[in-house]
């Protein structure tokens, strides 16, 4: 007994003294990056803590980005909070309302003495995480946009163009009959996040409101508008091709099946975030994968408008020590260099942050390499961006999305019509957004 | 000796002996209950800055809202089915374990496996078996000619979370209905059978009311599992949808507090609830307590 105690104290002993002799900062970064992201994201985190030795940045992976939300709201109130949490755009409105929760990134970037030029960063991304005043409030970190995803394999079993694929939502019909009644697919359609690309996306597409006062910019007022004609209509060819088999459902939010639907060459075209392309290369072993921008209906508009923002960004939460807000602000620096973030584009599928990472790929060449994979930039860099194209901004769009998930599944299911459906979805959606108005005032 | 008589002279010591229980639970069951109480009557962001007290709002708005009806309906369907099947069908293994002689020791360790399964994992499990992509189960049954998919359908997917649920706690009523045939008193069951009754007439005119006691134990048991402990389960598999077919009022607490982050509405929930088990461990201490008698 007395022996064991002595080797264990001699053990901590060699531990403590193995540590360097000053301590480094730690700095708790709370992600919902899984599988190769996750990985990735762990890789920029030891670059950063290699770079330097005063800080450690921890990364911690917290479940998705709902749970990832939950969990740092929950440290907050515990004031357990970690120094920087990443929070995906549905929470944006949430974590804005939340002032004092939060320490705005272009204060901490100007109080800690580091670079900050807004300027630098793509258009769309500082158009959706401004305030009202034109302030950055949280730090690009992944931002996506929807893109299509083609099977150029099953194309060309149809008898199509593999290199040319549909355009409109009328030319994708016409060619998803063409691959289910030939054989070489036995569905043609399969989506991921039916809210965010289906609905949301749809209706910046072709300029149409998501909700009253610019999409929930102009303050907590909003409401939802959501059940107009192009997204009945839109909702109505889904159920219908559904019912036809051209279209598979594939879950709720992030549409847990609609990916597997794709790689096993069961649907020919996948709608998802541009960032799912290191899954898609990577399941996508016995096909050629294509990409193309997501369609349009070309009789409601000529040229469509640019798509919104997904993703997340990081938010600095309040209540640590001025010693790590340095840290996380020297990080910030770290994330913002071209090379750094130019890799994890490339690799991710996200959007070059910032111009010059966009403009550093372009150097190397990269985006002649590998066609298609500057789709999503080009998408959402279209045109100039309206108001009802520059995103959508809405406190407890969480609960929303569940709401407008649950309506398509009681679309698809037959209890309701699309204007029903929509109708009932707006209606308690708006709820749901007064709920929001009141908790905040 | 003096010391084999246990008399506390000290009054202050039992209390102080108590104390770590006492402890336990108020901080871990009286006290958030209390706070539950108390945001169940509040409006509140979720960071916890701004909190409004609201009255009877929360309630109001519960009962108005057709949703929360509807889970309360879907509950009970819920609860009745995974109470029925699983009682049932390990009644029925027990009976079977129980006329085995010589292996039924294998038999009971094999069926208790089960019941050492996460509920979360037991979710996976049939998630996996189920899925409409990958499963073996939807390819079986399309060759039969029936189209599965919970996804989209809400009947496919509450007999999937029951199918899970039930089978999760076969085990444990097994454990229960082997104890209590055994004490069945097998001279009771050879009169019978000496007096020309067969197996079916002995079984529902001797064993099934001598087991009533432990039938009606198991009964609360699994109404209480049924409401309360079957959340992994939802959430491994369906998570409550489509369209809120699966949506039990346990998991409603979860998905409008944690994912909703509406903590108000999500506390007048699980006061709710916490109503509903006060009564039912009410029923079953007055009347299990008791024993029924024959």
């Amino acid at each position: 007994m007395f022996k064991k105690a002595l080797c264990l104290s001699v053990g901590l002993a060699a531990l403590a003294a193995s540590t360097p002799a000053f301590a480094q900062t730690e700095i708790a970064w709370w992600h919902a990056m899984d599988a190769e992201l996750g990985k990735k994201l762990e890789e920029i985190a030891t670059g950063f803590n290699e770079s330097q030795d005063e800080f450690k940045v921890v990364p911690t992976y917290k479940g998705g980005y709902a749970e990832t939300l939950t969990a740092a709201i929950a440290a907050f109130r515990a004031n357990e909070q970690p120094a920087i949490v990443q929070v995906f755009e549905v929470g944006t409105g949430t974590m804005m309302a939340a002032k004092g929760a939060v320490y705005p990134v272009y204060q901490l970037m100007q109080e800690n003495g580091e670079p900050w030029d807004p300027s630098g960063f793509l258009a769309p991304v500082t158009g959706y995480y401004s305030d009202t005043d034109g302030n950055i409030l949280s730090m690009p970190f992944n931002s996506s946009t929807p893109i299509m995803y083609y099977n150029k394999d099953v194309f060309e079993k149809a008898g199509l163009d593999p290199e040319t694929p549909p355009k409109t939502w009328a030319e994708l019909e016409t060619m998803g009959r063409q691959i289910v009644e030939s054989g070489a697919a036995p569905c043609a359609l399969s989506s991921a996040w039916i809210t965010w690309i289906q609905t949301e996306n749809l209706s910046a597409l072709h300029d149409k409101p998501f909700g009253t006062l610019e999409n929930g910019f102009g303050g907590l007022g909003t409401e939802f508008v959501f059940n107009d004609e192009l997204q009945v209509r839109h909702w109505d060819n889904l159920k219908k091709w559904s019912d036809e088999g051209l279209f598979q459902y594939g879950g709720p939010a992030g549409g847990a099946d609609a990916g597997p639907k794709f790689y096993s060459q069961e649907c020919a075209i996948f709608m998802n975030s541009s960032a799912g392309r290191a899954g898609v290369i990577n399941n996508a072993k016995d096909f050629e994968v294509g990409f193309a921008p997501l369609p349009y209906y070309d009789d409601v508009i000529d040229e469509p408008k640019n798509s919104i923002i997904g993703g997340a960004t990081l938010w600095t939460l309040n209540g640590k020590d001025p010693e790590v807000y340095r840290g996380v602000a020297k990080f910030f620096t770290y994330l913002s260099q071209p090379e750094v973030q130019a890799e994890w584009h490339q690799f991710t599928g996200y959007l070059p942050i910032t111009n010059a990472a966009y403009e550093l790929g372009q150097q190397q060449d990269y985006y002649a390499q590998n066609p298609g994979s500057d789709i999503a930039i080009q998408q959402i860099t279209r045109g100039t961006p309206t108001a009802n194209s520059k995103g959508v901004r809405f406190g407890n769009l969480t609960q929303v999305r569940a709401v407008v998930d649950e309506e398509f599944e009681a679309l698809l299911a037959g209890s309701k019509t699309a204007q029903e459906a929509l109708d009932s979805a707006v209606e308690r959606g708006n709820q749901i957004l007064r709920d929001f108005e009141a908790a905040n005032q | 000796m003096q010391a084999k008589r246990t008399v506390f002279p000290n009054k202050i010591l039992p209390y102080f002996l108590l104390l770590p229980q006492l402890a336990v639970t108020l901080i871990f069951f009286i006290w958030p209950a209390l706070q539950a109480v108390k945001s169940s009557f509040e409006r509140e962001d979720p960071f916890g800055f701004r909190t409004t007290f609201v009255w009877f709002e929360n309630y109001r708005r519960l009962f108005i809202d057709p949703l929360y009806l509807s889970s309360v309906g879907k509950t009970a369907i819920f609860a009745f089915s995974v109470t029925l099947l699983s009682m049932s069908l390990s009644l029925i293994l027990a009976v079977a374990v129980n006329r085995v002689l010589r292996t039924n020791r294998l038999y009971t360790t094999l069926l208790v496996w089960p019941y050492a399964v996460a509920p979360v994992v037991v979710g996976i499990l049939w998630w996996f078996m189920f899925n409409p992509n990958i499963g073996i189960a939807p390819y079986l049954l399309r060759g039969l000619g029936i189209s599965w998919n919970h996804r989209v359908d809400g009947v496919d997917a509450m007999i999937l979370v029951i199918i899970a649920a039930s089978w999760k706690q076969i085990s444990y009523n097994f454990l229960f209905f082997v104890a209590g045939l055994q004490s069945v008193p097998n001279s009771l069951i050879e009169a019978a059978a000496i007096d020309g009754a067969g197996p079916f007439k002995r079984f529902w005119t001797i064993v099934f009311p001598l087991l009533a006691p432990t039938t009606f134990f198991l009964l609360i048991v699994n109404i209480n599992y049924a409401m309360f402990d079957t959340f992994g389960i939802i959430d491994a598999t369906t998570q409550g949808g489509p369209a809120q077919a699966t949506n039990t009022l346990v998991y409603k607490v979860y998905s409008d507090g944690f994912i909703g982050l509406n903590i108000g509405s999500s506390s007048a929930q699980s006061v709710v609830l916490m109503i509903i088990v006060i009564a039912l461990t009410a029923i079953q201490f007055r009347y299990v307590e008791r024993r029924i008698q024959y």
